[in-house]
């Protein structure tokens, strides 16, 4: 019981891939306390109130952008965004002297989204400041992958031991590789579900159950993590049309309801209603996507937290 | 290692009697006060008083909660990493009421800074008082004084106040530990 200061194994969080187990747990207990904060009347602490965090996003974000911009107002840190349509990228700028002139005027930490995959690991190779990846590419989304790991603990006690289905586009998914990943370590089972050609050759590799069949693949699982058809990735038709897509892999009421169990929904979002979920699966009592985005928050002000309190 | 025992056995069960008395002399029955007893050793100082006041008090309503004060602390940054929180429960409003916070050891000043700090977020109160079971004289780092003293020790910086409870350690006792 007495005072114990714990570290991260790392100094930034590019992915999922570099934490180990007990990162995630102290990530976890972390964000517990934070989410006690959030349900009191006034829910900012003063802990970060001398560091400053860069936003920059590379790439479009609703909730993701206002998640973390939230929790690091809540942790009363400093923060600037920047949005690369606007900005001077548009003029040829390179990503790091983008950032160099971002750290000139003093940033601590930054948090980056970007189209491209690794865009987070090389940054933390040419600047000084603590990274956390806000999504690079098709390659991770740490954050995303805690906080729905996080919900999970919430609605079942633990992870271990669970059954998770992702389906849709893993291919094109950031979230899927750092779900994978993160569940794995925490000691869940994972499948992936979707077409033949939105399902990653290698993925066996990963050591994930593979099913192409929508029904099959609820009747095995605890846990069901639609993902939306990411067509701004999509450069050939994968699938011949969306209407055919919903069909097979749409999750509505009357699937649901024809399992032998109760399972728990959830989505990532942005929600494409009528494609990979319908409306009355998205608000039902089995839906969790709400309470995912509320625990958004406070595993980024984990994060947040653990990160800047490494001693410089 | 020295070791010396400063408080232990009947000792340490009138000291808790007398601070009970010397409270219930300035906050009557409870009914606009409450108990807040500061995390991680704090809460067992804070449970063992709430349990003897009502003990003394059977028609009392005692409230007492705990309160972590990690977010609010101010060398944050500035020790080798993040100091792990731990939990507040605070059932009740402290807008408007008595609060006595309590500690085990009071030394420099700097947890009782955060923890007003932190009591802050739940309203604000009418008065805040401060209990502690050692106060370890002229240390303070800035200008706080307890309200109700266990004992009051002479101690230098490289010595050690450990206070044990007989729910976590078995015995309750107050130690100092000299090098």
């Amino acid at each position: 019981m007495a005072e114990q200061s714990q570290t991260l194994s790392s100094k930034h969080l590019l992915g999922i891939k570099d934490l180990n187990t007990r990162d995630i747990e102290l990530i976890f207990e972390t964000a517990d306390t934070f989410k006690d904060v959030l349900n009191r009347p006034i829910k900012k602490v003063p802990s970060l109130r001398d560091v400053t965090i860069a936003n920059i996003f590379f790439e479009n974000s609703t909730r993701t952008r206002l998640s973390f911009e939230l929790a690091q107002k809540r942790l009363s840190a400093d923060t600037v965004n920047f949005a690369a349509s606007s900005s001077s990228v548009s003029k040829g700028e390179t990503l790091v002297d983008t950032v160099n002139n971002i750290l000139a005027m003093k940033v601590d930490m930054v948090v980056m989204r970007h189209p491209y995959a690794g865009a987070g690991v090389f940054l933390s190779k040419h600047i000084d400041a603590h990274i956390v990846n806000a999504g690079d590419g098709a390659h991770e989304h740490p954050t995303q992958a805690l906080l729905d790991a996080f919900s999970i603990r919430e609605k079942y006690g633990d992870v271990a031991g669970k059954k998770v289905a992702i389906i849709g586009d893993i291919l094109h998914s950031r979230v899927a590789l750092s779900n994978i990943l993160c569940l794995q370590k925490l000691g869940a089972e994972v499948m992936v579900c979707g077409p033949t050609t939105l399902i990653p050759k290698y993925i066996h590799t990963l050591g994930v159950k593979i099913e192409h069949d929508l029904l099959k693949a609820l009747n095995w699982c605890d846990v069901a993590n639609m993902l939306r058809i990411q067509l701004e990735r999509q450069d050939i038709k994968y699938f011949p049309s969306l209407r055919e897509y919903s069909m097979l892999y749409g999750l509505n009421k009357k699937i649901l309801d024809s399992l032998d169990k109760e399972i728990t929904v959830m989505h990532p979002g942005p929600i494409n209603r009528g494609v990979e979920i319908t409306s009355d699966v998205a608000d039902s009592k089995q839906s969790i996507i709400l309470d995912q985005v509320e625990n958004g928050v406070a595993i980024r002000m984990a994060v947040l937290y653990l990160l800047a309190g490494q001693s410089s | 290692m020295q070791t010396s025992e400063l408080l232990y056995g009947q000792k340490f069960q009138i000291t808790i009697q007398r601070l009970c008395h010397q409270l219930i002399e300035n906050h009557n029955d409870f009914s606009n006060s409450v108990i807040l007893g500061i995390q991680p050793r704090g809460i067992f100082l804070s449970k063992r008083i709430a349990e003897e006041l009502r003990k003394i008090l059977a028609e009392a309503t005692i409230l007492n909660g705990n309160l972590d004060i990690t977010f609010f602390r101010d060398d944050f940054r500035r020790r080798e990493g993040p100091l792990v929180p731990n939990s507040t429960q605070i059932d009740f409003i402290i807008e408007g009421k008595k609060v006595i916070l309590m500690d085990d050891v009071l030394w420099t000043g700097r947890t009782i800074r955060s923890a007003m700090d932190a009591m802050l977020a739940f309203g604000r109160p009418e008065k805040v008082e401060l209990l502690v079971l050692v106060d370890r004289r002229y240390s303070r780092h800035v200008p706080i004084e307890p309200n109700y003293i266990g004992i009051q020790v002479d101690s230098i910086d490289s010595q050690k106040v450990i206070v044990s409870w007989k729910e976590t350690d078995q015995e309750d006792k107050v130690i100092l530990l000299s090098e």
